[in-house]
């Protein structure tokens, strides 16, 4: 038995971002993208902290990292979440395949 | 087996069946649920590697702030007690095996490359280390992305605010 370190931390980033990217695959609906992406960020911040954590501890880049990357994705959630909302008042549906009209 | 190994495999376990239970569920209030307890479960890994702070902005914007944001936008735009359209296998099934091989490449990886620990020294990530090194000049600072962080999220709300705004049909802007 290995004890838990940073390998395990990391193959559970990793199961993480590959959730979120059948999530990306899959769903058809905007707000369950967003959902996908904020997954995906999460898992990456994991990683930010773990390597930090375990490989070097004298510093702190790692976090400085992620409290960053935490401070984008809320930005980056709101910006998202209004342009969905204007896409629902003019095409009163937030399902990808109603949105083609930039497509060709 | 110590008990800090069985809390990882719990917290793990945890986070990877909430996890995928938000991006499978048809129901989209159900899904923004799920993604909440995955939030909440990643937060614990952060309190399980001695890392309070990033658990504790974890908790405040991401449970506290973009959940909260996705609740509204569901609410807002469509009626949560419906169920979403079954995805077509001839989508779930390719998404499926790319996911399914990129972990299995990508654990291969980390499995054999080996990191070697840095064991012997004390990691401190108290707020006090945190902010002392954070608002710095001097070396190693990081004052610069900070102020440029603040800049970012000021443009995001104005652009926020411009983008979800009502225009009136009669003015033409």
């Amino acid at each position: 038995m290995i004890s838990v370190g940073l390998t395990h931390v990391l193959i559970l980033s990793t199961c993480l971002f590959f959730i979120g990217m059948y999530g990306f695959f899959t769903r058809r609906n905007l707000i369950t993208l967003l959902m996908s992406v904020e997954l995906m960020l999460n898992s990456v911040n994991i990683n930010f902290a773990a390597f930090n954590k375990y490989l070097f501890p004298e510093k702190l880049d790692g976090i400085f990292f992620n409290v960053f990357i935490i401070t984008i994705a809320a930005a980056e959630a709101a910006v998202a979440i209004a342009i969905i909302i204007n896409l629902y008042r003019s095409h009163n549906s937030i399902d990808v395949e109603d949105a083609g009209e930039m497509k060709y | 087996m110590d008990a800090s190994t069985i809390l990882f495999y719990i917290i793990a376990a945890y986070i990877l069946v909430t996890g995928v239970l938000a991006v499978t569920t048809r129901k989209i209030f159900r899904s923004a649920i799920w993604l909440l307890f995955s939030l909440i479960g990643i937060a614990a890994l952060y309190f399980w590697m001695d890392l309070p702070f990033i658990a504790a902005v974890q908790i405040v914007v991401y449970v506290g702030g973009i959940v909260v944001l996705i609740i509204f936008s569901i609410f807002l735009t469509q009626k949560s007690g419906d169920q979403m359209p079954k995805p077509i296998l001839g989508r779930t099934l390719p998404s499926a095996l790319a996911s399914f091989f990129g972990l299995v490449f990508t654990i291969n990886l980390i499995w054999h490359h080996g990191f070697v620990e840095n064991k012997g020294i004390l990691f401190d990530p108290t707020v006090d280390s945190i902010g002392m090194q954070l608002l710095n000049t001097g070396e190693g600072g990081y004052i610069l992305p900070f102020e440029v962080v603040s800049m970012l999220l000021l443009a995001a709300m104005v652009g926020c605010i411009v983008i979800a705004m009502k225009v009136k049909k009669e003015e033409t802007i």
